[in-house]
């Protein structure tokens, strides 16, 4: 027993298991937030039929999704098209190997960590480009051909904005620039005198671009090209183009979090009387106010068994902020509380942003990726290592 | 190796857009040819929705073919309406009574801001942002509401009679009518902050699907896309009918000729018959609803033309009577057939993303074009 616990693979191997067999759930429960926040900017309600407030939505549409007929065009290259969701997939899931959700809960901490998620993030594209291409469709070719123009486009600026926070981080692994925004006391976005906030915006664009987002969702443009891509794809196989976006959505938004807003830091961690304000009562509180809400949901719906779900929501909220409220558990779960907190408030924006503008065209796409996010994250770079140069 | 000359064969990419086709309104059918993503020519296949309505027409009688103009253009029932009652009223020689005309006034207005509102939340949608729409159902809402209380149908109303209208307006109308112009100016201040100055909004609509005046007149093409081109031709005051010429109003127009100078005129459109309804409600004079139309309406024999503005541009009926019941030959002029006919014009040289912006800025309704 002692030497199973001892064994240095079975952290990574726990941790591996829990988010390949977690994330395809929080998938689909990012589809249901998603829906939901823009059902709210839209005044509609969302999904509201399956289970209490449409709790329930994900499942049945997994479940739908799993049973769907399994159709492959008679033209298409049959290998790559079924190849190609299962590549995007597997980088989109792969890169969350290297992502430190808390300084306890994490995969594996390579010296080169924030390379490989890059690195990972750009192969998911050639899922997209074989898939198209495969299909053998008008618009999943001009889908296809956009998705690659586009990421080849936006990777320039994501990786110039990322140098410029790891050369404040001086390291490249991610628990590395973790602990040096503790050991600074700010988080790489506002140090630099707030230089940095410069390249943080743009990596942030970049990121809605690369992921695929609106108003940068030219791959999958419905009003133009149908579905871009994925127009062919239909049943469990979309399901994996799908799974494979809101994980990257997901990880890009981690990395976001992680490089230049401190990760599973909380906020102003160097101030010591800060402590329990956030990092007890913030939490119980959240909890608590989420809970109430679910047991007011729990009174306001009418069949027994959407009681019951609302009602066990709701209990297991209170048991969360029961949690926090044990310092050793508190230490355990704070960390990874954080980061998730912040990873969802970047999904939000991402939510906020997709309800509020236009799509662009493609030519404006490049003319914002290489005449004004380049040249900005490059002068970033340069403004920002003379800062550096000056003040080491 | 025969087979590597047809591997770096760029000839032009022909595309499909339609019928099934999300942003092409209906069931129009654009064949786009392409040059990588540029359009060099778009040709429109249409009849998908053909029912034969002028066909109908001689072999119904003068009232039993009214509801089928309502099935024309469906987002713009009640000018349908007006258009045919108004070409068998000059036909017949009908006096319609003025508070008949005034409440016509109303409700074609309202139906001009439905008809609008569903042109914005579309045309928005194929451009990308997802949400007007919502907001622009939720506003039309209101106006279909009224038009229930009024006649009963929300969209095909039916709502004029030859010779005046058929039911008495319903007791709180003047104050509905009002509450909803009061409420729906600021939705429309609501819908230009969204728009009018958002940088991808312009970006996407700015010297997209020029069509200049001399193009519009070359083409016949009426209505805000006409205006847009700087063309101050509106019938309302070019023709009065039905009363218009007692309202203050102004023609809205735009300089440019692109999507974004239509998507402007239409906008100021929502102002302007806000205006007309709130002066047509004021001004609502008591007395008769009806002419006097015999129960077997047998018109002289003859001919007659009435044009009107429908919100998408010049919508005119043209009636032949032989004296009997039913009229001999009927044509209509629809503005959404004619304003497609510019769409190859429009798109040569665009985007195919500008394809879907500028067919919505065209502001089609495919039961229209197809009749």
């Amino acid at each position: 027993m002692e030497e199973i616990l001892d064994n240095p693979y079975l952290q990574p191997i726990i941790a591996t298991l829990l988010i390949v067999a977690v994330f395809p759930l929080v998938a689909g429960y990012m589809v249901l937030a998603e829906r939901k926040v823009l059902a709210d900017l839209q005044v509609r309600l969302g999904p509201m039929r399956v289970g209490p407030y449409g709790f329930l939505q994900p499942l049945a549409d997994a479940f739908k999704l799993m049973l769907k007929e399994d159709i492959i065009p008679a033209a298409s290259d049959k290998w790559i098209f079924w190849g190609a969701p299962v590549l995007s997939t597997f980088t989109a899931l792969t890169a969350f190997a290297v992502i430190p959700f808390s300084d306890k809960f994490y995969v594996a901490d390579v010296n080169i960590g924030i390379l490989f998620i890059l690195a990972m993030s750009s192969l998911g594209i050639l899922g997209l480009i074989l898939g198209g291409w495969s299909s053998n469709s008008k618009y999943s070719l001009l889908g296809a051909l956009r998705s690659a123009a586009q990421m080849v486009s936006y990777e320039v600026p994501l990786g110039f904005t990322t140098v410029t926070a790891l050369m404040v981080a001086e390291t490249l692994s991610m628990q590395g620039i973790v602990q040096s925004q503790l050991d600074k006391g700010v988080w790489i976005a506002f140090s630099n005198y707030g230089l940095m906030l410069v390249p943080a915006v743009v990596f942030i664009i970049a990121a809605v671009a690369e992921t695929n987002r609106a108003p940068f969702d030219l791959p999958e443009a419905e009003s133009e090209i149908v579905a871009g891509f994925h127009t062919e794809y239909s049943g469990f196989r979309w399901a994996l183009f799908f799974l494979a976006e809101y994980a990257s959505i997901f990880v890009i938004c981690g990395i976001a979090v992680t490089v230049f807003f401190g990760g599973w830091l909380r906020p102003f961690a160097n101030v010591g009387f800060l402590e329990t304000p956030l990092n007890v009562a913030f939490p119980i509180l959240l909890f608590v106010v989420i809970g109430a809400g679910c047991a007011l949901g729990a009174v306001r719906v009418t069949l027994a068994y959407e009681k019951a779900i609302m009602g066990v929501l709701a209990l297991a909220m209170f048991l969360v902020a029961g949690l926090f409220a044990i310092p050793m558990i508190n230490e355990l779960i704070i960390g990874f509380f954080w980061f998730l907190f912040k990873v969802l408030i970047f999904i939000y924006v991402f939510i906020w942003v997709r309800g509020t503008f236009p799509r662009f065209r493609y030519d404006q796409l490049m003319q914002v990726g290489w005449k004004y996010l380049i040249p900005i994250s490059m002068g970033g770079l340069i403004v920002n290592g003379i800062v550096l140069l000056f003040t080491s | 190796m025969a087979t590597s000359t047809t591997f770096l064969d760029t000839n032009e990419l022909v595309l499909n857009m339609g019928p099934q086709h999300p942003s092409t309104h209906g069931v129009l059918r654009v064949i786009l040819k392409l040059d990588g993503e540029k359009v060099m020519g778009a040709d429109c296949v249409i009849g998908y929705l053909h029912r034969g309505v002028e066909k109908i027409a001689e072999n119904r009688t003068y009232q039993q073919f009214a509801p089928y103009v309502d099935r024309m253009d469906y987002v713009a029932a009640v000018s349908n309406g007006l258009g045919y009652c108004l070409a068998v009223e000059t036909l017949g020689g009908i006096e319609v009574p003025e508070r008949a005309q005034c409440v016509r006034v109303i409700l074609t207005e309202l139906n001009r801001i439905a008809s609008h509102l569903l042109w914005l939340g579309t045309h928005a949608l194929d451009i990308g942002a997802m949400t007007p729409v919502f907001y622009c159902f939720r506003e039309r809402e209101e106006v279909l509401k009224i038009f229930e209380k009024y006649c009963g149908a929300r969209l095909t109303t039916h709502a004029f009679r030859i010779g005046g209208l058929q039911y008495e307006t319903y007791d709180t109308f003047e104050k509905d009518c009002h509450a909803f112009c009061d409420w729906f100016e600021k939705k429309v201040d609501e819908y230009e902050e969204l728009l009018t100055t958002n940088r991808i909004w312009v970006g996407r609509t700015k010297g997209v699907g020029i069509l200049d005046a001399e193009a519009c007149k070359t083409y016949g093409v009426t209505g805000p896309v006409l205006r847009a081109a700087g063309v101050e031709w509106d019938l309302r005051k070019a023709q009065p009918y039905c009363g218009y010429e007692k309202y203050d109003f102004d023609i809205p127009t735009c300089a440019n000729g692109d999507t974004y100078d239509r998507y402007i005129v239409r906008m100021q459109e929502f102002r302007q018959s806000v205006r007309i309804i709130r002066q047509a409600v004021d001004s609502l004079p008591e007395g008769p609803i009806k002419g006097r139309v015999s129960k077997v309406f047998k018109p002289p024999i003859g001919e007659a033309y009435e044009s009107i503005e429908a919100p998408k541009g010049e919508l005119g009926y043209y009636v032949v009577s032989d004296g009997s019941t039913q009229p001999y030959r009927l044509r209509v002029r629809p503005p959404s057939f004619v304003n497609l006919q510019a769409l190859d014009e429009m798109c040569r040289g665009c985007l195919v993303a500008d394809v879907v912006a500028i067919i919505g800025t065209i502001d089609i309704v495919l039961g229209e074009v197809d009749r």
